[in-house]
């Protein structure tokens, strides 16, 4: 690899853009209050130098010729390895499985639950997966069904002491209805329109929520939701949330295995074809209305459920839990996971929970890191870190 | 006795139709850039409200620094608009050349995601380099004299917001209908490959669209800043997103119809919180967004299109 002197140079006049750009917001803080002026100007620098190395090395990329690449021995190795690795894909999951059942006895509580959170989150990005990387609707309110699942337990139980057991079904059929509410008028809209309704919606509820005091409590939430009751048995804290862990654990292989059977099913197959060709899909006989409506309903479910399970866990909420940060968060799991790929989406959400938790230092960049990635993988990688394989149908042998 | 009800009625209802006037006009410069992103490229441009956030914080610093060496009144407020509008038109390019222009022809999804990231980024990004509280903006337009008699109805910063909103905009009408740019972006709107053929330079006329956009949204940011009188690195989200219903409304990808949209919108607002119950304020908005969508999809004057296979 060569640097050739032109790429040097368009790097810098890159990184002198930059500079110019950023200057007034990194480098000068103006207190209006005390009238001072702070200068940053290593801000400045910092900024020059990391955008120049960045530029160069796209420079560099761009010259790479791919086939070189794909003839090193490195690259072949490592497919190599990742072919056996997917040979041992049984294997894997078993071992998985059995380092999830033994895990809460090996962490403290604390470790325990973030690792619920992360799962919840999985499932939440699983749910969303449906709406979004299989019927290809674009849904920014998700949070809102999530909201719903979580007042609902809450609410339910501070009125009329029903218990987390009998709730539960209740909060997913409640979201279910919210679902197709939303629905029904809007998936005519085509998928811009339905981003920014879905976005509106997402918002109207909770603004509801922080307003209606009467209804919800206002800002200030709901305290003291109980925990799960197991079998009238006695819970402390610890036992409390190592059964969350168990729960949440149950929950993951019940959606994992949901979404695997309906990717595959007739239901599944028109989501898909209904992503990529909506007219085609008509001429075929799909019904349109009913097949999104359906996609619709069973993501608001999952987030349904997740929101019981999320107000027992933390047995506190209020409505600044539902911002539609909640929401791109979920989105970004599924766009970073890959759109429609079950594996990806749990990768990425343990990726995106777990990291900002255990590197405490980059937390605050987190969101940052959230929107850039975003960006970077639409542009460079859209199908995603694991891209969803279709079903493929193998002629057998004996026919041939 | 009557006669007193009346006239208190008469002039809650015009203090109402008046601030109605003044936000609606805001919102109809962002619903711009909104519109005219649309209609040249078909995408819902999420960045936008975080461009008018940026050209904000742009006016907060320059006018900062030049109240603190002594300048005061309209001037600082031009020379903040003007810095304001330059950063933030070269952010709007910078965007666009960053997040949009790869994906131009892939899946429609695409370049919205992209969008969204690029819009959370950007949040973050001021509010790691600035700050995350409300920041006191300092209100840089007087009040005149010869606006003392109905100072009770009209102040001077809701003048000078609905001056410059009509300049503006009587501006870029005459940038659109009567130059060659303005010819040429309206070929490019209309179709890109002819548009191409004929020796538009396609590239060109999108970046300079969203430059344009971009101005507006910072005018915009500078004008309701300092009529606001704080600013925070979120208050691109929700004016990005009222902004956007005011361009549906209107139809989007039509100039005239976002500010009919912005006005609509604007003085829906003004008269449902001051009939209704402000605590809903967002949600009004949000709920017309959702109606028309619903109703009227294609917008106030907007053409209706249908699917072409």
């Amino acid at each position: 690899m060569r640097f050739r002197f032109q790429s040097i140079k368009s790097s810098f006049w890159i990184a002198i853009w930059f500079m110019m750009l950023t200057f007034p917001l990194i480098v000068i803080k103006v207190n209006t209050i005390e009238q001072e002026i702070i200068w940053r100007f290593q801000n400045m620098i910092w900024m020059g130098i990391c955008i120049f190395l960045i530029a160069l090395l796209m420079q560099q990329l761009k010259q790479i010729n791919l086939n070189q690449i794909k003839g090193l021995y490195i690259y072949q190795s490592l497919k190599h390895t990742k072919a056996v690795f997917v040979s041992y894909s049984r294997q894997w999951f078993i071992i998985v499985c059995f380092l999830a059942i033994f895990f809460p006895f090996l962490v403290s509580a604390y470790q325990i639950n973030i690792m619920t959170t992360a799962m919840i989150y999985v499932v939440l990005g699983l749910g969303l997966n449906i709406v979004v990387g299989l019927a290809g609707l674009l849904d920014l309110g998700y949070v809102a069904f999530y909201a719903v699942g979580a007042y609902g337990y809450a609410l339910l139980n501070y009125h009329y002491h029903i218990n987390f057991w009998l709730a539960l079904p209740f909060c997913a059929m409640l979201s279910a209805l919210f679902g197709v509410l939303l629905g029904f008028p809007v998936l005519r809209l085509r998928g811009d329109y339905l981003a920014i309704v879905t976005l509106g919606f997402g918002e109207i509820i909770r603004l509801i929520l922080e307003n209606w005091n009467d209804f919800s409590f206002g800002p200030s939430g709901i305290a003291h939701i109980p925990r799960p009751p197991i079998f009238g048995w006695e819970t402390n804290l610890q036992t409390a949330s190592i059964f969350m862990y168990y729960l949440m654990g149950l929950m993951v292989l019940f959606t994992i295995f949901m979404v695997n059977r309906l990717q595959n099913s007739r239901i599944g197959r028109a989501w898909i074809a209904l992503r990529e060709d909506e007219i085609a899909c008509q001429a075929m006989g799909i019904d349109r209305t009913k097949t999104k409506l359906l996609a619709f309903a069973l993501g608001a479910t999952w987030a349904g459920l997740m929101g019981a399970i999320f107000a027992a866990k933390t047995t506190f909420i209020n409505p600044a839990c539902f911002t539609f940060l909640e929401s791109a968060i979920i989105l970004s799991i599924v766009v970073l996971g890959g759109m429609g790929s079950i594996l990806g989406v749990m990768i990425a959400a343990f990726i995106l929970i777990l990291l900002p938790e255990y590197l405490r230092a980059f937390s605050e960049y987190r969101m940052l890191i959230f929107g850039a990635s975003m960006v970077l993988m639409m542009v460079f990688r859209p199908q995603g870190l694991i891209s969803h394989m279709s079903k493929q149908y193998l002629q057998s042998s004996k026919q041939s | 006795m009557f006669s007193d009800t009346f006239s208190d009625t008469l002039l809650y209802f015009i203090e109402l139709f008046l601030s109605g006037l003044t936000r609606g006009s805001i919102y109809a410069l962002i619903a711009l850039g909104y519109t005219m992103v649309y209609g040249i490229i078909e995408l819902i441009n999420f960045a936008h409200g975080e461009i008018y956030m940026i050209g904000a914080f742009t006016a907060l610093i320059v006018s900062g620094i030049m109240t603190m060496y002594g300048y005061a009144g309209l001037s600082v407020f031009f020379t903040a608009m003007i810095i304001a509008a330059f950063y933030s038109s070269a952010y709007g390019y910078t965007i666009e050349k960053i997040a949009y222009k790869p994906l131009r022809h892939s899946p429609r999804l695409s370049p919205l995601i992209s969008a969204i990231g690029m819009s959370i980024f950007l949040q973050n990004y001021v509010m790691l380099a600035q700050t995350s509280d409300f920041m006191p903006f300092p209100s840089l337009i007087p009040d005149f004299e010869c606006l003392a008699l109905i100072d009770y109805m009209i102040g001077g910063p809701e003048l000078i917001i609905l001056i410059t909103t009509v300049v503006v905009m009587a501006g870029l009408s005459i940038l659109i209908k009567f130059t060659r740019i303005g010819k040429a972006m309206r070929a490019t709107a209309q179709d890109k490959t002819m548009a191409m053929l004929v020796g538009v330079d396609i590239n060109q006329m999108i970046s300079i669209t969203f430059i344009i956009g971009s101005a507006l949204a910072a005018v915009a940011g500078v004008l309701i800043a300092s009529y606001v009188g704080q600013i925070n690195f979120y208050i691109g989200f929700i004016a990005g997103i009222k902004a956007f219903t005011a361009a549906v409304l209107g139809g989007i990808g039509s100039i005239p119809g976002a500010v009919l949209g912005g006005l609509v919108l604007g003085l829906t607002e003004s008269f449902a919180t001051g009939y209704v119950s402000s605590d809903y304020e967002d949600v009004f908005a949000f709920a017309l967004l959702v109606m028309i969508l619903i109703v009227r999809p294609s917008g106030l004057i907007g053409r209706k299109t249908t699917q072409k296979v």
